[in-house]
């Protein structure tokens, strides 16, 4: 039904632009001269357009967010006193669960009379609501339909008016992906809250030892628990300087060479095979880390008589790295081709080899581009989840060893909330409190990287 | 005699008697120059000799060849891959193709200063310092200190910067990072300066200002400029050669070339018929 009413709704609003079109070329051709007018036609019939069908909509989303909490209420009140005496509010909603899901037709044994008579009621009441508001929507439409034509008029300003609404549109467009962000980061601020009221902060943020497992029934035999981050934090670190090094150099100078040595054709051919890299679902690569280079490293480091666990930090942060290339390469080969050809003919012209200029003129005034790229990296590095689910530990061992299995905060995040999980126990809220961590820190380096690419960009013309 | 541009000929009558000029000895040597990009010729057979220590104009309309040849002569036609050359330039006598001169060496000798100002993103310092540095011309930072001072004197910059010579050289008015650029070239000590249109980019002022330090710098160097403007050609140069379509037209003593000019296209060119 719901489909219906939208596509009802758009077709009043397309009729509503014709009309304000047409009510617009008739007084344009009454008055014979363009000039008389302050708007084109097209502005009348989107102005019509955008009264008729704006707010009626915006009356269906606020409709729809409302109806269900509203037949709700009416639902508990209708219901009779004595049966909701004694009832707690978990076994309040109980109840209400049970007369939709009759309501809805999915009967489990054999619901008393007082169920069965609110689950009617509730259909009943939920069909008015639905015819309620096509109703009103479509009668709204209507109506601004023609309060908005009636408006029309040679000297009437609908230019500016679709204007302004066009603005309010993009605004609120805006509006929208901030207050996800907002809601994202309050959930998990008052999540972790919860958490810190169960585990100290000096123990999370000072302590040296992970071990979240708890017991979930009281006959349960395992550790109390402990919450220091410290070794999931230096982990994630290890892994993420690992993919690093290995990211930058390659992603530099491949950069450096797309742009400045290689000729036109194969830089058309090679750019695009680079970034495929950038292509490859992570999983993928997780498949590569396991299965190819952790095998490999195990049988290298046998050669060489030392051990390399299978699962090493060597691994994971290697095939993260080059996971990584195609981003650094891809922001410093923008960086380096941004730099003005001016200044490239200006170091050759004093006598600079391609070298000197490389390093003297080129890497300096694309720095900027380059850092934040790298900055970037950083911060894909440490969210990066599911090679490391693949690759690495999950024991948290508070070690520098590349060559030792660690974890990393996404890990641990993705093994506290797999299986059957209640909110309700630090092991699970835990994961919080590591997501927002992680979501501080990814955050400081992305501005930190959009502060230097802005305040070091050079203004070339 | 044909009407020249309107204050070309005012300016004519201040240009000094160039007598000493014309015996002076030949720095710079052209024969059978051509350049082909890719497929196209871009400059067809070019002879010209260019007296030392004098300014040579290069004149003609947008594309006719003037900046191709110019940079024939530092070799800088060898940084665009589809360009090629033919035949030989000689500066005091030596081939520039010649595979013991090192291009490095080369541009060392020939300053350019391009048609907008390019000063590196460093300090003014440094900027100046570039070339010094990459060849290695200073032994100690008093040494240093000694080329960048006087390339900004000469440059007639030292004044306005001697204050803030750690300022990053982007920060300067157009006028100013042009006479930087110049101050530039000049700091690896060349004898040959080409100029690519240094004005055209600049306001009035600015322009004089670089007139004025390119006849100073005259004494010194080899000047070779290219301009669209024939007034600046008159004013600053003692010989004008004339490029039309890839070919060096003409080339003479620039009050002959203004006021009496040899070849019809010329003089369609100088009295503002095309071009």
């Amino acid at each position: 039904m719901l489909s219906y009413l939208l596509l009802a709704l758009l077709v009043l609003t397309i009729a509503a632009y014709y009309a304000g079109l047409a009510k617009a070329r008739a007084f344009a051709a009454a008055t014979g001269h363009h000039k008389s007018h302050h708007s084109l036609a097209g502005y009348h019939g989107a102005f019509v357009a955008a009264w008729a069908g704006i707010p009626s909509f915006l009356l269906v989303v606020l409709w729809l967010l409302f109806q269900g909490p509203v037949v709700d209420q009416l639902l508990i009140v209708s219901l009779p006193v004595e049966r909701l005496q004694d009832l707690d509010a978990g076994q309040l909603n109980l109840l209400v669960s049970e007369i939709k899901s009759v309501a809805k037709g999915n009967i489990f044994g054999t619901p008393d009379e007082v169920v069965l008579a609110a689950a009617e009621r509730y259909n009943s009441w939920n069909g008015i609501a639905s015819w309620a508001m096509v109703a009103s929507a479509l009668s709204l439409t209507v109506v601004a339909l023609f309060v908005a034509r009636s408006m029309l008029a040679p000297r009437f300003r609908a230019r500016n008016h679709v204007e302004s609404i066009t603005t309010v549109l993009m605004i609120t467009c805006s509006l929208i992906a901030i207050l996800t962000t907002v809601g994202i980061v309050t959930s998990l601020l008052y999540e972790t809250m919860r958490f810190f009221s169960m585990v100290s902060p000096l123990e999370f943020f000072f302590g040296l030892n992970w071990e979240p497992q708890i017991a979930m029934r009281s006959d349960q035999v395992t550790a109390g628990g402990a919450f220091g981050a410290i070794p999931v934090y230096v982990g994630t670190l290890l892994i993420a300087v690992i993919a690093m090094l290995v990211a930058t150099p390659i992603g530099l100078y491949s950069a450096i060479y797309l742009t400045e040595y290689a000729s036109d054709g194969l830089r058309a051919v090679v750019k695009p095979l680079l970034e495929i890299l950038a292509g490859i679902p992570t999983v993928v690569y997780g498949f590569f880390a396991v299965l190819t280079v952790a095998p490999a490293m195990r049988e290298f480091g046998e050669l060489l008589g030392f051990s390399i666990a299978p699962n090493s930090a060597l691994a994971a942060g290697g095939v993260m790295g080059i996971m990584l290339i195609p981003f650094i390469s891809s922001l410093s080969d923008d960086a380096l081709n941004a730099v003005p050809q001016s200044l490239r003919d200006g170091s050759y012209g004093l006598g600079a080899t391609k070298g000197e200029t490389i390093t003297r003129v080129l890497l300096p005034a694309a720095l900027p581009g380059i850092m934040g790229g790298i900055l970037l990296a950083v911060s894909r590095a440490i969210g990066e989840t599911m090679i490391v689910v693949m690759a690495a530990g999950i024991i948290a061992a508070l070690t520098l060893n590349p060559f030792e299995p660690v974890t990393t905060v996404t890990v641990q995040i993705v093994t506290l909330l797999i299986g059957d999980t209640e909110f309700d126990n630090p092991k699970t809220l835990a994961a919080f409190a590591l997501g927002l961590v992680l979501f501080i820190a990814t955050l400081v380096l992305n501005v930190i990287a959009l502060t230097i690419v802005r305040r070091y960009r050079e203004q070339y013309d | 005699m044909q009407q020249l541009p309107i204050g070309a000929t005012k300016m004519l009558s201040t240009v000094k008697p160039l007598l000493a000029e014309t015996a002076a000895e030949t720095k710079i040597t052209a024969r059978g120059v051509s350049v082909f990009y890719g497929e196209k010729q871009a400059l067809f057979d070019v002879d010209v000799d260019i007296p030392k220590n004098s300014v040579m104009a290069f004149i003609g309309p947008s594309g006719c060849g003037k900046s191709t040849f110019l940079r024939c002569i530092n070799r800088m036609n060898d940084t665009i891959p589809i360009a090629r050359t033919e035949g030989t330039i000689t500066i005091d006598g030596r081939d520039i193709d010649d595979p013991e001169l090192d291009v490095v060496e080369l541009r060392a000798r020939v300053g350019m200063v391009f048609q907008k100002p390019n000063p590196f993103p460093k300090s003014i310092y440094e900027n100046v310092a570039y070339g010094p540095r990459i060849h290695g011309l200073a032994n100690s930072k008093s040494e240093l200190d000694g080329i960048v001072e006087n390339s900004l004197r000469r440059a007639g910059l030292m004044k306005e910067v001697h204050d803030r010579m750690n300022e990053p050289g982007t920060g300067l008015s157009g006028g100013q990072q042009q006479r930087l650029c110049i101050a530039r070239a000049i700091a690896t000590s060349p004898d040959v300066m080409l100029m690519d249109e240094p004005c055209s980019a600049l306001d009035p002022i600015a322009t004089a200002r670089v007139e004025e330090l390119i006849d100073e710098l005259r004494e010194s160097l080899t000047i070779i400029i290219v301009t669209h403007s024939m007034q600046q050609a008159a004013r600053v140069s003692q010989r004008t050669a004339f490029f039309h379509l890839g070919k060096l037209v003409e080339e003479s003593e620039t009050t002959t070339m203004f006021r009496n000019p040899s070849d019809q296209r010329t003089q369609d060119y100088i009295t503002g018929r095309f071009g």
